[in-house]
């Protein structure tokens, strides 16, 4: 099956309920499967008027108590940037896939691109942090969504998928598993009687446990910053707690959150840090850099929000320089530059998008870097 | 067996897509190996260019799309245009005799069947794309013949199991006639 089909089938088997989406190019196989799959388990696709109106309707699920998800691609991200901060803002679980294509605005449709990386970092407004995962093939997409429903759950906070047109349009052979019980994680609920909650008074992990609409638990949320019983509180004060607790939550589990993974750093001169469908191309160039002899190796972020910067700065000790190939003008690369500071150079390969890399051009600059 | 690449060219309608997808499922679900499948196409369903893309190999796939392909068929003279030029040697090339006109210098001469004329024949134009694997399968050892017949069955509309299996086998044996390339 297809990057698309295997994340709709991911979403399945983490205990997805609900699907709301506004159908675009490379992201509309998500919905189309979803709309299939829903009604076999009891779930509820809906196509909605646009990407706002399913943002919102993503939250708006959840805080009813499923597991909720919505798919699109760049123009339908950005409608969703605002409703993403409300989703962060009020803490609700829930999962949106961004199948990148090339833009900016409608851009190349049907093409690939990696451009949207820093607009899921920052892309709706104030102070927060998010996560982020990426994708680089259909079983990996699979895995992947169920990994995101579970953080999303244990969090509190939107998960994103940053997959891209390749990943989502190939085809190849998925693994498709029932996930046990044990390993799907639900939202903490509430342990005290409902006249005692306090919707957002945080437990010691910086997570507040989350009542579900109609259980009894009168509550209040809203976007503006609220205090722990979850009225409006507009202080300075307020706004630092607030805040500070939302970030702190992501921040302070980075070492749970991150995944990434290496192939043939040990001794490496040059690492090319690449993720998503370019670090398959980038896996190839560094295999044929080898068989030239020189001492390459692979660092593929499997979580790219929150950056694994210990690690990237402890590569930086070693290595002579990183290569960063991404299917943009330069996003992440600044990421790796910040992480490798002086220790060591940072060498963006960019591609403005339509076609992957070609292994021989990552190739060229392994080279280049290792003289 | 190592990394194979094939390249399925022609129109839109004429089962490329569905080509492809067999061929890949065959080789990674049929058979122990892994494949990738890509596709291109224009913006038409039927009529514009078409392009399929599969990568076979006995280990995980990582670049995937085809740069020097082991098999090239071609159903169009527009792809055939694009795509002959610059092949790797030994290339096996495959075309419709009926939709194709190989360049004279084309050396070596391109495997041919007539395989859309052969599907009208046999009463639906669409399984043309059937009897090509069919002929694919005979004069390719990059295939599992098995591993495509059940690929086949998996992948056509309920009930024309029996029919599609018909052509497979039709072009199979046009293929052990016409193996050797003349």
């Amino acid at each position: 099956m297809n990057g698309d089909e295997a994340c709709a089938e991911g979403a399945i088997s983490a205990g997805c309920c609900f699907f709301a989406g506004y159908p675009i190019t490379p992201a509309t196989e998500i919905a189309e499967r979803m709309s299939k799959r829903l009604p076999q388990v009891e779930g509820i696709f809906i196509q909605m008027e646009d990407e706002i109106a399913s943002m919102n309707a993503v939250l708006g699920a959840s805080w009813a108590g499923v597991k909720a998800m919505t798919a699109t691609s760049g123009p339908g991200f950005s409608l969703m940037m605002e409703n993403l901060g409300l989703g962060v803002m009020l803490e609700t679980p829930c999962v949106l896939v961004d199948v990148q294509r090339a833009g900016p605005s409608t851009g190349l449709p049907t093409l690939v691109g990696q451009g949207d990386m820093m607009q899921a970092r920052w892309g709706s407004h104030g102070s927060y942090e998010i996560i982020a995962l990426v994708p680089s093939s259909p079983q990996e997409i699979f895995d992947l969504t169920i990994t995101a429903f579970n953080l999303s759950e244990k969090y509190r906070v939107p998960v994103l998928i940053m997959s891209d047109e390749a990943v989502g349009h190939m085809s190849e052979k998925v693994v498709v598993r029932q996930v046990a019980p044990d390993d799907l994680v639900a939202r903490k609920r509430p342990r005290v009687a409902p006249e005692k909650y306090q919707p957002y008074k945080p437990d010691k992990d910086l997570v507040p446990p989350m009542a579900i609409a109609g259980e009894g638990y009168h509550f209040h949320v809203t976007g503006l910053t609220h205090d722990e019983r979850g009225y409006p509180e507009m202080t300075a004060e307020a706004q630092d707690r607030l805040v500070r607790r939302l970030s702190d939550k992501i921040r302070l589990n980075k070492r749970d959150i991150i995944k990434y993974e290496e192939v043939s750093t040990e001794d490496a001169q040059v690492i090319v840090c690449a993720y998503g469908i370019t670090a398959r191309i980038a896996r190839r160039a560094v295999q044929q850099a080898r068989d030239e002899g020189i001492r390459a190796g692979l660092l593929r972020p499997i979580t790219i929000w929150p950056f694994p910067e210990e690690r990237v700065r402890a590569l930086a000790k070693q290595v002579k320089a990183f290569i960063v190939p991404e299917i943009n003008y330069g996003q992440i690369v600044f990421e790796v530059e910040r992480c490798a500071g002086s220790k060591a150079k940072t060498i963006l390969v960019p591609n403005m998008g339509g076609a992957v890399h070609l292994p021989q051009t990552i190739l060229e600059a392994i080279r280049e870097a290792a003289k | 067996m190592g990394r194979v690449e094939i390249r399925i060219a022609g129109f839109g309608g004429q089962g490329i897509v569905l080509t492809g997808h067999i061929v890949g499922q065959a080789a990674s679900i049929y058979d122990s190996g892994f494949a990738t499948f890509t596709q291109s196409y224009g913006p038409e369903s039927r009529g514009g260019s078409c392009t399929a893309e599969v990568v076979t190999s006995d280990e995980p796939i990582d670049y995937p799309y085809v740069q020097n392909p082991q098999v090239l068929i071609i159903l169009s003279q527009e792809a055939y245009a694009k795509y002959v030029n610059s092949l790797p040697k030994g290339t096996l090339v495959v075309i419709d005799s009926d939709l194709v006109k190989p360049s004279p210098s084309h050396n070596p001469v391109p495997l041919s069947i007539p395989a859309t004329r052969m599907a009208r024949e046999m009463g639906r134009a669409v399984v043309a794309n059937i009897i090509m694997l069919g002929f694919l399968a005979a004069v390719s050892d990059l295939f599992s013949t098995e591993a495509l017949r059940k690929s086949i069955l998996a992948s056509v509309p309920e009930g024309t199991g029996d029919f599609n299996m018909k052509a497979f086998e039709l072009g199979y044996d046009y293929g052990l006639k016409h193996r050797v390339r003349s």
